[in-house]
């Protein structure tokens, strides 16, 4: 691109003119490169396409407003970004027109009218005076050598002097135009291929953005786009295994639009594949392409996966995420805090909501996830050692409570070992980001949660532990003390139920004097923990065990575990506890559908862009001028020469083509 | 542009005709690395498809043009393909015996190779600035020998590494440019032949400290990235990167990324030479530092060729994109830093091209553009989310 303001002649100055000037000029050009590079910044920095209450959250209301206002939601797609891409490829366009003309003539024809002042100031100039040498043979020489050279020459006879002018590698004046050609014809078909329809659409009033959660069934026409209806479109479709859709979702700012297709993709079955590692190898979506019109009754079978998309009568579908399509759950729920003892089966399915926990308090449960495997790293490895475990199925819900605060919790199906230990898994969080806290809960030896449910049930039980304590009294204790002792007991283990062992600590603190708190405390934890272990044995008891010799090593450790397990269970916050007892599973896979009718316009920009580029930077067009003049017996022989590109490179050629001269003049 | 006559005679100029330069040892550098190519599509040709083979067919002609073009690539290649192959063989088909066989633990295994690279590279670091210095023509020999031994090193232990990720697991094995670890090294090696090339074409090495220096800084980053980080384990490939796109995306965005580098090195060594001479025109640092011409060339020819390589790499990028995203432009934070650069690189390139600027404003110019472009090379990965992050999918 020649800066020719500078050194035009001249000119009336039209308005067209004028505007020629300024949208050609490469200070335009320049300013307009840096300003899209800046502009280009905002969006990576500032999260697009979001949905619209995580800004509010991040802004505020005002700024939230501010912002959506000058389209900072979708910089790429806002009116100002358009306006100054298209200023680019308008200035770049008057470039080429300008600049077209003067390249068509440096390409196609030979300047043989110079002036031996002009040619004696080229930075590469060289002059002799040959005695008795005839201007012809000298032309015939520089013929040859020139011809070697691959340069084509046109020679004029002015009369006194004869000028030959010569050029070589005259297309690489075409990198210009196939650069600048290529940036304009890529920018057009961007613009095809982006947002302006659906812009123009919504402009006309034949399009509304909806912004409600509405199904597929339930959006009004005014919302959908029959097929065809714009040549350029992305949308996502969220299939269960299964099902069949003939439609995808456009989304719109912080709504959306429904795009019908001439076909319908049925998802027959999703599968992901996974390395030893843990890692996802694949995922892949086996469907079947319903097209009456086109394919008839036999629908089209085909395996979509990452990297694979399959393109059908011009839609590209590609595999672009996956989730649960509402996988079907069968759930035991055992009571935490209420001293019952049995658990009540529950049916669910991933997506839905259940009612739970009865009127005096109720609970919705909302079945959020359900995941085949959980590879984890092994708990147990050293650091850089990297192993993985397949800890199973797992599902995670929330509990929300009237007032619309939830709580999310993540279960395990099956007991996990840890430390040669098995355990129910289950975790907890408050916070939506926020790591989970885990309660673990022994597996007794049914590998079953029930023996530390049944314990945990009885330590509730106040009439229950009562009646225990009275029948089982201690020998040689004195009625009265009995009842006192069984009454603190009971406190005891209510502190405990209720706020794990810092309840128990907290309570001392209350009631004992400093001096003596310490002692007291050990020994209210003491007695806790014998009536604990009393507990324990008698619910071993009741299981059936024998337990009059003591208890094994392998009891004893439950036990402990159990007492980890009840101090947790204080902030455990679930009046529940959900045991996924079986499951079906049902994948959906998340397939983007793509037609872009601009594609072929851009393709051709990229190579026009690549040979262009190529052609610009490493080749140039090459121009010498010989002067020849009879002088007085001697020819004035003037060699000049120019090179559009690659100086230094011309530079030495243009020196061995003056000794290559010389020597062949001088023979 | 005037052309000095000292410029002039920097140049190693070669007659242009093309059956001038083809000689015979030519054609015999063709027929080997034809030869070598064709024995290892033999070997592993069961892993690749059509795809993979035309771009194993491209490569070869690269390769031959490229030996054909700067004559030391041939030692380098082979020197390099003869460690690979003595690897191999050491390997044949247990990827434990990298912590057993003597010549794989110290000097072949890929592990083992990239930290001889990093010593090397540091190592010739130092011995240029010496030479510079000094003006010491032995050490510079030596610095450039241990430039050449490093990349050679470094070139071995990717191939290697290639070929290790195949014996860990047949599903595992990929090219090694598919995560920052080796991305890491494959710049410093693009970078180093680069700057090697200009140091061959341009009778000097007075560029060298400066080049080696951002090859330093990679090693350094490697170094903190093994083993703070354990980011050096062979990891297997996300669905979203098993292409045969990735084969080619890759290396072409590091040539880019090498070049840019590499210019920006010599702006700052274009910036200190143009203080340092005006403060003492006749001082010991205007007279050791790289005169202020070569470095105005070198930096263009190296932007120029970055820009042309970023292009490419890029325009492969949006055809990888169109195959794996559902659109060839999705406006993803790298994509758009890609663009941000190549805006950023067309700019410098119009300025100087049309507007004839030099100097000073240039090369600090390019020394800012190693920002932007490192932006787009480390910062998108580190500070912004998007679809080169491979979060799930």
């Amino acid at each position: 691109m020649n800066d020719t303001t500078d050194c035009k002649p001249l000119r009336q100055r039209t308005l067209r003119w004028v505007l020629l000037e300024f949208l050609g000029s490469m200070n335009l050009a320049i300013t307009l490169l840096v300003v899209v590079a800046v502009a280009s910044v905002i969006g990576t920095v500032l999260q697009q396409n979001q949905p619209y209450p995580g800004y509010i959250l991040k802004f505020g209301p005002f700024w939230f407003e501010v912002f959506r206002q000058i389209g900072l939601y979708n910089v790429y797609g806002s009116g100002w970004f358009m306006s100054i891409l298209a200023f680019l490829i308008l200035s770049t366009s008057v470039c080429i027109y300008r600049q077209a003309p003067v390249l068509w003539r440096e390409m196609t024809q030979f300047r043989t009218r110079v002036r031996l002042d002009s040619l004696r100031g080229f930075h590469q100039q060289a002059e002799w005076q040959l005695r008795h040498r005839e201007a012809s043979i000298v032309q015939k020489t520089l013929g040859e050598i020139l011809k070697t050279r691959g340069y084509r020459w046109h020679i004029e006879d002015h009369g006194d002097h004869r000028v030959i002018a010569a050029t070589k590698g005259r297309f690489s004046r075409l990198g210009y135009l196939c650069t600048h050609a290529a940036v304009v014809i890529i920018g057009i078909g961007g613009l095809l291929d982006g947002n302006l329809w659906l812009k123009f659409k919504e402009w006309s009033g034949d399009l509304r953005i909806e912004t409600r959660d509405l199904a597929a069934r339930d959006l009004p026409p005014e919302s959908r786009l029959a097929p065809g209806a714009v040549p350029a479109f992305r949308g996502n479709v969220m299939l269960p295994e299964g099902a069949t859709a003939n439609f995808v979702f456009l989304r719109v700012r912080d709504g959306f639009v429904l795009q019908e297709l001439p076909f319908a993709i049925e998802l027959k079955d999703f599968q992901v594949a996974y390395y030893d590692t843990g890692q996802p190898k694949s995922f892949a979506s086996e469907v079947l392409i319903h097209d009456q019109e086109h394919l008839g009754s036999q629908p089209l079978a085909a395996t979509i996966r990452v990297n694979h998309p399959l393109v059908y009568r011009g839609y590209a579908i590609y595999q672009s995420d996956f989730g649960d399509g509402g996988s079907k759950l069968e759930m035991q729920v055992w009571p935490l805090i209420a001293p019952r003892t049995q658990p009540v089966a529950a049916r669910g399915e991933i997506g839905n909501a259940l009612k739970i926990g009865g009127p005096s308090a109720p609970l919705t449960l909302e079945l959020n996830e359900f995941r085949l495997f959980n590879l984890l790293p092994e708990p147990s490895a050293q650091p850089g050692d990297r192993k993985f475990r397949n800890f199973g199925p797992s599902f995670s819900f929330k509990l929300r409570n009237p007032a619309g605060e939830a709580q999310e919790y993540f279960n395990y199906m099956a007991p996990a070992q840890l430390e040669g230990r098995w355990f129910y898994i289950s975790g907890k969080r408050t916070q939506p980001a926020g790591p989970f806290t885990y309660l673990h809960i022994p597996a007794d030896t049914q590998n079953s949660p029930e023996r530390f449910l049944r314990f945990n049930a009885r330590l509730r039980d106040r009439e229950w532990l009562r009646e225990w304590m009275e029948r089982s009294p201690a020998p040689g204790n004195n009625p009265d003390f009995q009842h006192d002792f069984n009454q603190v007991r009971l406190n005891l283990i209510e502190l405990f139920t209720q706020g794990g062992f810092i309840a128990v600590t907290e309570q001392a603190k209350a009631v004992v004097p400093a001096g003596r708190l310490k002692e007291a405390t050990t020994l209210y934890l003491n007695i806790l923990r014998d009536t604990l272990a009393d507990v324990f044995i008698q619910v071993l008891h009741d299981e059936g065990m024998n337990v009059e010799q003591g208890i094994s090593d392998q009891e004893e450790a439950f036990f402990n575990d159990a007492i980890s397990a009840l101090a947790a269970l204080a902030d455990y916050g679930s009046p529940f506890y959900l045991q996924l007892t079986g499951f079906q599973q049902v994948e959906a896979s998340g397939l983007q559908v793509t037609r872009s009718g601009g594609t072929a316009v851009v393709y051709t920009g990229f190579a026009l862009l690549i040979i262009g580029i190529f052609v610009m930077l490493y080749t140039s067009h090459r121009r010498l001028w010989i002067w020849l003049a009879d002088e007085e017996g001697a020819t004035r022989l003037v060699l000049a020469g120019v090179s559009s590109r690659r100086l230094v490179e011309f530079a030495g050629e243009f020196s061995e083509l003056r000794t290559a001269l010389e020597k062949q003049i001088n023979d | 542009m005037s052309v000095t006559r000292e410029v002039m005679l920097e140049q190693q100029w070669e007659p242009s005709s093309f059956s001038q330069r083809f000689s015979s040892l030519d054609g015999l550098w063709a027929l080997l690395v034809m030869a070598g190519s064709i024995y290892i599509w033999w070997l592993y040709r069961s892993y690749m498809d059509s795809y993979e083979i035309a771009i194993q067919a491209g490569s070869t002609a690269a390769l031959i043009a490229w030996g054909v073009y700067w004559k030391p690539a041939r030692p380098f290649t082979l020197v390099a393909a003869a460690l690979t192959a003595l690897a191999l063989w050491r390997y044949d088909a247990t990827y434990e015996l990298r912590l057993s066989d003597f010549w794989l633990k110290y000097f072949l295994e890929s592990q083992a190779a990239f930290m001889w690279m990093s010593a090397l590279y540091v190592l010739a670091t130092i011995t240029y600035f010496a030479a510079m210095f000094t003006r010491s023509d032995f050490a510079g020999k030596t610095a450039t020998a241990l430039t050449w031994c490093a990349t050679a090193m470094g070139l071995t232990g990717l191939l290697v590494r290639w070929r290790e990720s195949y014996l860990l697991g047949a599903d595992i094995g990929h090219i090694p440019v598919s995560n920052l670890y080796e991305v890491f090294i494959l710049f410093a090696l693009i970078t180093a032949l680069l700057y090697l090339f200009y140091e061959d074409r341009h009778r000097t090495r007075s560029m060298g400290g400066f080049a080696l220096l951002v090859i330093s800084g990679a090693v350094g980053f490697l170094l903190w990235y093994t083993f703070d980080r354990e980011a050096h384990h062979i990891q297997p490939l996300i669905p979203a990167l098993q292409s045969y796109w990735m084969k080619i995306h890759v290396p072409a965005n590091f040539i880019g990324y090498g070049a840019f580098a590499l210019a920006a090195m010599l702006g700052v060594a274009y910036l200190l030479q143009n203080w340092a001479g005006t403060r003492w025109p006749d001082g010991q640092l205007a007279r050791v530092l790289p005169p202020l011409h070569l470095l105005d060339d070198v930096i263009y020819k190296a932007i120029a060729l970055g820009f042309a390589a970023f292009t490419l790499a890029t325009i492969l990028g949006a055809l990888w994109a169109a195959e794996a995203w559902g659109g060839y432009w999705s406006w993803d934070p790298k994509e758009t830093w890609a663009l941000i650069v190549w805006l950023n690189y067309a700019a410098w390139l119009h300025l100087r091209m049309t507007k004839g600027w030099r100097g000073a404003p240039m090369a600090w110019w390019a020394v800012i553009g190693l920002l932007v472009t490192l932006f787009a090379f480390l910062g998108v990965n580190m500070f912004l989310s998007g679809l080169h992050s491979y979060g799930t999918l």
